[in-house]
């Protein structure tokens, strides 16, 4: 009973950070078509970044996060100019090859800047323990659960009321239309690869304050598939309940069963999901003739 | 003075080598491989090793990818798959070399159409991602199924003899790994003259027209898996008696990417991309890092960032293929050769 509740702790704030990062996935894909496979090393820049900001500049951790929010906006924009623009209508391939290279650039950029020794983060959410019988919660996974729905909750107010929200929804639906009811589309990528970066980063930051900055942790960016292909490609919703599922699933299995299997169920899942229910719990349903 | 290259005959239209230019240019080349094999250095003869074995590799993931458009992320796992079944063959079996290069291939390849099924249902981006999920649950099973591969734990293939030629040796894997590039090469250009190659390539630019016009399409998808994986296999298992060796960090997704990029960099569905592409790619770290060397003493730093700046190089020329010259290396040769060939009215 206790270590059901540890595990549920850790497996749902682990799958919180997974629905944060997977959200910037599924916004850039509404938006644009683009499978962003460079979401991993996002969060290893927003990670490092305020690591560096909070801990050596020593600036107080709210400065620290807002100016790392801000830097990764503006790399997400940059990202969207110089990169993914020039492609948009190129083939599928060259879209995941472009955001391929895009993270092995941003990886040695952050290996070059900061090195490869992994790192512990200063802790700015409260440390400290909940003792519920006697399973022990950390204080910091909770804090991690609570801000990231939060968040997330905002995020589907921007999509329900926000003006550049309701063009994001309205390109994804129909472009053709939405073109000609003057929305920007170049607004609206802009804004998506601003919202990836930044939802990341917050996913980093999270994640940091848990295992520490390391390389390793871009190791999410790969882990997202099973999440947004689980919970429909193109579904806000659908990604944080499949984040949920998937970081729970990935807890039960690393506790219960061990062997590493925890490493590839989600893996598993993604396969069985794809063949059964390619367009997941939430997604719109296609039907595609193959 | 020519305009262009035009046939009165479907014989010519359809043969391997159109133009007289060509074979002079097929002749010289084999020339060039030929004398460089018996006059190079042992660091030049094993950076050819490397990209004789890329080369086959990237053939193979070019007949899936660039060929019948089928994207794949399990290159990695396919090579895997070689390697192991290679070093099993020969250390635990005792196969001859001949046979256990073969009989790699041909697992390869039978798992290849494994990884295929799931595109009776999927394609493009989804399948690209199931694939990533296989060669994830591939990467899994070799470190875990200790039995069989040994784990995280290096394998150690015995050093065997092709034809008298020794396979761990750079001088005479040369003339082996040569070899079977050239043949695989020849196999693929041969294939795509031919009626399956065609079905390929019909299925990549409009698989529903494919099929309307008698193309069986999810047959076709797993030939082309199984004659794709073939290729790649064999790439894996050379790359296993020739390193006498088989660690699974070198098929990781990372490799996966790594022939990708060699295949868009190089040209996608092009064989003489194939070889560019892999050259490129197997040359760039090795240049990196003599450039780095050389400027040891001037910038000490350096070093330490020599593998940051090899990753980060091999990302930006992605980048920049993608957005300035998508058809690769293969469409720059061709722009070379016909501003020559057309000169000086090259319009």
């Amino acid at each position: 009973m206790n270590t059901l509740l540890q595990l549920t702790v850790s497996g749902l704030s682990n799958g919180m950070i997974y629905a944060l990062v997977a959200v910037g996935f599924v916004v850039v894909y509404k938006a644009s078509d683009v499978i962003n496979f460079a979401q991993g090393e996002f969060l290893l820049i927003g990670a490092y970044l305020s690591f560096t900001l909070i801990g050596p500049l020593g600036l107080p951790w709210s400065v620290g996060v807002a100016l790392t929010l801000a830097i990764a906006a503006v790399v997400g924009l940059v990202v969207e100019r110089l990169v993914i623009r020039p492609l948009i209508g190129e083939p599928i391939i060259s879209m995941i090859m472009v955001t391929i290279g895009l993270s092995s650039v941003l990886k040695a950029l952050v290996s070059a800047i900061w090195g490869t020794r992994p790192r512990a983060f200063p802790a700015f959410l409260p440390e400290g323990e909940i003792r519920i019988g006697q399973a022990v919660l950390g204080l910091d996974r909770l804090i991690s659960i609570a801000v990231a729905l939060l968040l997330l909750g905002l995020l589907s107010l921007f999509f329900r009321y926000a003006k550049d929200g309701i063009a994001m929804r309205a390109i994804a639906d129909d472009q053709q239309a939405a073109l000609s009811m003057g929305i920007s589309i170049h607004r609206v990528l802009a804004v998506a690869w601003a919202l990836a970066a930044m939802t990341a980063t917050i996913g980093g930051l999270l994640l940091a304050n848990v295992v520490g900055v390391g390389q390793d942790i871009s190791y999410v960016g790969v882990r997202v598939f099973p999440v947004v292909i689980l919970g429909g490609l193109d579904s806000v919703l659908g990604a944080v309940v499949a984040g949920a599922i998937i970081g729970l699933l990935e807890a039960y299995t690393g506790g219960y069963v061990g062997h590493g299997l925890n490493l590839i169920v989600p893996f598993l899942v993604l396969i069985v999901v794809l063949m059964v229910r390619p367009y997941g719990l939430f997604g719109k349903e296609i039907i595609e003739r193959v | 003075m020519q305009s262009g290259v035009f046939f009165t005959d479907y014989r010519r239209d359809m043969a391997l080598r159109r133009l007289p230019l060509e074979k002079l240019r097929l002749a010289g080349f084999a020339v060039a491989v030929v004398l460089f094999g018996l006059l190079a250095s042992p660091y030049w003869l094993n950076l050819a090793n490397q990209i004789a074995i890329a080369t086959i590799g990237a053939i193979g993931l070019n007949i899936l990818v660039g060929y019948t458009g089928q994207i794949s992320l399990g290159q990695g796992a396919f090579m895997a798959v070689g390697a192991y079944s290679a070093g099993i063959l020969t250390a635990r079996v005792g196969l001859p070399v001949a046979l256990s290069l073969l009989l790699a291939s041909l697992i390869t390849a039978a798992v290849g159409v494994g990884f295929g099924l799931p595109s009776l249902r999927l394609k493009g981006l989804y399948l690209a991602i199931a694939t990533l999920a296989a060669q994830q649950i591939v990467e899994w099973l070799i470190t875990h199924w200790t039995a069989l591969t040994g784990g995280t734990e290096a394998m150690v293939v015995p050093a065997t003899k092709l034809l008298g030629l020794a396979l761990n040796r750079d001088g005479s894997f040369y003339w082996v790994g040569t070899g079977l590039a050239a043949a695989s090469a020849l196999a693929t250009a041969n294939l795509f003259r031919s009626r399956i190659g065609r079905a390929f390539v019909a299925i990549r630019d409009q698989d529903i027209a494919a099929g309307a016009i008698g193309v069986d399409v999810f047959r076709t998808k797993l030939m082309a898996f199984a004659t794709s994986s073939f290729l790649v296999g064999l790439s894996g298992a050379l790359l296993a008696h020739h390193r006498t060796i088989v660690t699974w960090e070198r098929f990781t997704i990372e490799t996966s990417i790594t022939y990708l990029a060699m295949i868009i960099i190089g040209g996608l569905g092009t064989i003489s991309g194939s070889f560019f592409g892999a050259t490129l790619i197997v040359l760039l770290p090795a240049l990196i890092s003599t450039l780095g060397r050389n400027l040891q003493g001037t910038a000490p730093m350096l070093t330490q960032l020599l593998p940051f700046i090899q990753q980060g190089v091999f990302g930006l020329i992605l980048i920049l293929f993608l957005v300035l010259e998508p058809e690769g290396l293969a469409r720059l040769w061709r722009n070379v050769k016909d501003y020559f060939r057309l000169w000086p009215f090259s319009y």
